[in-house]
């Protein structure tokens, strides 16, 4: 597989320092035959090369990162036993704080905010040594499929510079297949880790909601956002996934439970492992090209000790979208009635009165797709409409989560296509609806809070990847994990174009 | 359910009055495409009303945690001025704002 050739030379232009893993390059600089500055230099320059065709990052810190890449590798040559990520250069989805770093979220209205302080996350990675290339782009304050909604310019599919790389968390997919770094974060509020892991043909996990602290992560939609890792492999994600999961007493919800090994049965196989394929996942609204490698994938996995159950039915599940464009609007029309332009950002002055100033100060500093979901929400969320939508919604949310807990009564996982279709072209789809229509096999796991992986998956009309996702139960990561590392084993597609 | 008997529809004074409430100013040509995208959107949502959920208590939250409790102790407050330093206008340690109350 190769980019597109004619605007993506220096893409194809790489240094064997760009293909490791975050755990091959850890124990290169544990061995001591590379230093964290060169890898990092590398990655820089890599960033420097790609983004004019790619523009995955909002922002570059690149001085920050070799002050830290310096001080990880004064730590590895003093003989300490360095942190687990020390040395490592990962990027951000700009949602999330980073403490003296430009925080935009993708809108003209974070155009200046410095945060005082770190997000949990974010602090977790400092604390175990990594290096912070950078902030992603990203749709506006989350809320999109593609990355063509920044207020700052759109992000490229590293694998055809002419498709989208999904959203919303597409500049941290997009940084990742096309190696400028070795992981990053996202957030998946409805599939915006999963999906835009599935179009760039990388791995990404939405942990289980409440596995992992949302302190700092401007808010979206409440009851559903998490956050969660890009990587190049399943180990990778796993080893993420270990530095960020964990309680957080500036979270009231997440789990106050012990953190397991996530890395501790990758290896474990697919051996007697029962995998629902239930119906509703793989019938309506899939692609040809998509269909056709799930059916592969499945067949993969049932020839290596999996047994694939087809028959369940999940009657509800196709009501997920549905509910998903009541509660997240909702949630977001109460969340983002924060941006008042008083207390940061930007903030509109010279009207008449002050409700005029904030007015403006929301008319201006918002997006259109933004304004249409806090309109949407403030519309289910009114006198009148309150039962029949946002209480209804709740109401079909707690059937759809009985219907998971009733397929993970007998199976381990379930499993199914990540997105309906491959990457589409910039400025393909025009229907706000449609675009919805991308999130239809993710939403799922949003509205049930369970945890779920897309892996490549195969390649499907253009060259371009298929993913393959598995929902795993509540706090069940580490299965969702061992079945993905043994799929990866199997099948070992590439995780970047020209790999 | 209050809306199964008609057709979604919006009219512009209903798009204008939804912007009121969420403080959104919105030009004329933002209301008529959002008169449309709505009422396009909510028929697609409509199908929800079709479920029956009779007996069935709403989910609230993501997690199933209840009554979190968080220890009572005091912890450092954020920086004054790493804080204000955001602000689109500040005087002195305070937020400026147009004047909230009528002044006459």
């Amino acid at each position: 597989m190769t980019a597109n050739t004619s605007e993506g030379g220096a893409l194809n232009d790489l240094h064997d320092l760009h293909d490791l893993t975050l755990a091959e390059a850890r124990q290169r600089l544990l061995d001591g035959d590379l230093s964290s500055r060169s890898l990092t230099q590398a990655h820089l320059d890599r960033i420097a090369q790609t983004e004019p065709d790619v523009g995955a990052f909002v922002t570059v810190t690149a001085d920050e990162a070799l002050e830290q890449a310096d001080a990880a590798d004064a730590l590895i040559a003093s003989g300490d036993i360095p942190s687990p990520l020390t040395g490592l250069p990962i990027a951000l989805k700009d949602v999330l704080m980073t403490q003296g770093t430009r925080t935009t979220a993708g809108s003209r209205m974070l155009d200046s905010l410095i945060p005082p302080y770190d997000a949990t996350v974010v602090a977790k990675l400092r604390a175990a040594g990594a290096v912070s290339l950078g902030k992603t782009n990203m749709d506006e304050f989350a809320m999109g499929s593609s990355t063509e909604h920044s207020a700052w310019h759109p992000t490229s599919n590293p694998w055809d510079l002419e498709r989208v790389p999904g959203g919303s968390s597409g500049g941290s997919a997009a940084a990742v297949a096309a190696r400028q770094c070795l992981g990053s974060l996202g957030s998946d509020t409805g599939g915006s880790i999963r999906q835009p892991a599935s179009f760039c043909g990388v791995v990404g996990l939405k942990p289980t909601y409440g596995r992992v602290s949302r302190y700092g992560l401007i808010a979206f939609a409440s009851s559903l956002d998490q956050i969660g890792p890009f990587t190049r492999s399943v180990e990778d994600a796993a080893l993420l996934l270990q530095e960020i999961a964990g309680p957080d007493p500036l979270d009231s919800t997440c789990y106050d439970v012990p953190v397991p090994d996530f890395s501790g049965q990758l290896e474990r196989g697919l051996d007697g492992m029962r995998i629902a394929a239930p119906q509703e996942f793989f019938s309506d609204g899939m692609d040809d090209d998509v269909a056709e490698a799930m059916e592969t994938a499945l067949e993969l996995l049932a020839s290596n000790g999996a047994e694939i159950d087809r028959t369940p039915t999940m009657p509800t599940v196709p009501m997920a979208l549905p509910v998903y464009y009541i509660l997240a609007p909702s949630e977001c029309s109460a969340n983002l009635a924060r941006f008042d332009g008083v207390k940061y950002g930007y903030g509109a002055r010279g009207g008449e009165s002050m409700w005029s100033d904030m007015e403006a100060t929301r008319g201006h500093g918002f997006g259109r797709e933004v304004k249409r979901r806090i309109l949407l929400g403030a519309y289910a969320l009114s006198a009148g409409y309150y039962d029949a939508y946002y209480l209804q919604a709740q109401k079909v949310r707690t059937l759809i989560r009985r219907e998971f807990d009733r397929v993970f009564a007998e199976h381990d996982l379930i499993v199914a296509p990540t997105a309906p279709t491959v990457a589409f072209k910039r400025g393909a789809i025009t229907d706000p609806y449609q675009m919805y229509l991308n999130d239809i096999f993710t939403i799922p796991a949003n509205i049930a809070g369970l945890p779920a992986i897309s892996v490549p998956g195969g390649f499907g009309a253009g060259g371009m990847p298929v993913g393959l996702q598995l929902v795993g139960p509540r706090l069940d990561e580490a299965t969702v994990l061992q079945a993905a590392s043994a799929y990866e084993r199997l099948a070992g597609w590439p995780t970047a174009p020209g790999g | 359910m209050s809306n199964s008997a008609e057709p979604n529809t919006f009219s512009s004074d209903q798009v204008r009055r939804l912007a009121s409430l969420v403080r959104i100013d919105l030009t004329p040509a933002e209301v008529e495409e959002f008169r449309t995208e709505l009422a396009s959107i909510l028929s697609h949502i409509d199908a929800l009303s079709e479920i029956d959920t009779e007996g069935v208590p709403p989910t609230n939250n993501g997690a199933d945690l209840l009554n979190v409790q968080a220890v009572d102790a005091s912890r450092p407050a954020l920086p004054r001025d790493a804080v204000l330093a955001n602000a689109p206008q500040r005087e002195d340690e305070y937020f400026r704002v147009h004047a909230v109350l009528d002044q006459s």
